[in-house]
């Protein structure tokens, strides 16, 4: 566990709460149009990454992590700080 | 009918909640029982007991908002999961509008409305999660059609029918129902106070000729969290002996 970098976690997060298969999981990815979410499943995994890394992650903030890249950046971002 | 199955119970400490956690139990649900004054609580976990079930007991005020997130922690660290959630937990400030204060407004509001919205948000996330659930609001004809001295009171209990309708609608992808109950005059310490002229008028206005039993709100909450309530949601469930049609 503790040698899987931020990246895989958050890969595995999303595979896992989203039910999709992790070739699905690119950087590229958009959460809603491309792997099926609702605004539910959003949430949910918005709380799975406040779960998973120890972080807060405002409303605001949420709502602009729409593909797997920027939530992989956002939460690098919060780590460093 | 309810065999490994994990229900709490708000207000579980007398009256229709007791009756409601005993009912569940005797199916075969473990039951948290949660009141308000820790000997209540006790004594109804006790009776959950008794009948087989494990149980638990919780001294909590649903209207602090901090401890009933606690509450559904301890529910979950106890028994793993929550299957069924009963907000039931209510409370009664009667006067006329013009002499009600502020005090008596904020409490009613606070502990009847506020309170199952306290119990729901952390209880509903593990029933996302496991795609199944049920959660019952324990309303009341009071908040259908009204009743004079109890302002505080009908706006607290037509405002779980909202909370009802809009949770309902959220959850229900997932395999959440969520339903309310409205029950009309039932026998209870919440209802002792009424004179015999009181009574006597309302009799009159039951067409089943008699005020209901605790039980009889029991066996309704029976239906909606059982199998056989599967493909109900969103609704309010009028128990009164025909009051309001």
């Amino acid at each position: 566990m503790a040698d899987k970098t931020l990246e895989e976690r958050v890969r595995e997060i999303i595979v896992e709460q989203l039910g999709v298969n992790a070739e699905q999981v690119t950087t590229e990815a958009r959460f809603i149009e491309d792997l099926g979410a609702d605004s539910l499943d959003t949430v949910e995994l918005v709380m799975a990454f406040e779960e998973e890394f120890g972080v807060e992650v405002p409303d605001e903030d949420a709502e602009k992590l729409q593909t797997v890249g920027t939530v992989i950046e956002y939460l690098k971002d919060k780590a460093d700080k | 009918m309810l065999k490994d199955k994990i229900a709490i119970v708000t207000g579980a400490g007398r009256g229709i909640g007791a009756a409601i956690a005993t009912r569940l139990a005797s199916q075969g649900a473990a039951v948290a029982c949660v009141s308000r004054t820790e000997a209540n609580a006790r004594r109804s976990a006790e009776q959950v007991a008794a009948l087989g079930a494990r149980s638990l007991a919780l001294a909590v005020d649903v209207a602090d908002g901090a401890a009933a997130e606690s509450a559904v922690g301890a529910v979950l660290k106890e028994f793993g999961r929550i299957d069924i959630l009963v907000n039931n937990a209510g409370v009664t400030r009667d006067g006329l509008i013009m002499r009600m204060g502020d005090a008596d407004w904020d409490a009613v509001l606070t502990t009847n409305l506020k309170g199952a919205f306290n119990f729901t948000r952390p209880a509903v996330r593990g029933m996302i999660k496991q795609r199944s659930g049920r959660i019952v609001n324990i309303s009341s004809v009071v908040g259908l059609i009204g009743n004079a001295g109890q302002a505080n009171y009908a706006a607290s209990k037509a405002g779980l029918i909202g909370f009802t309708k809009a949770v309902a609608k959220e959850v229900a992808g997932r395999g959440v129902t969520c339903n309310a109950i409205a029950p009309g005059f039932i026998t209870t310490d919440m209802t002792a106070a009424l004179n015999e002229e009181q009574r006597s008028r309302l009799l009159g206005v039951i067409p089943l000729g008699r005020f209901g039993d605790p039980e009889d709100i029991a066996q309704a909450v029976l239906f909606l969290v059982a199998e056989s309530g599967r493909y109900i949601t969103g609704q309010v469930l009028t128990v009164d002996g025909g009051m309001v049609m």
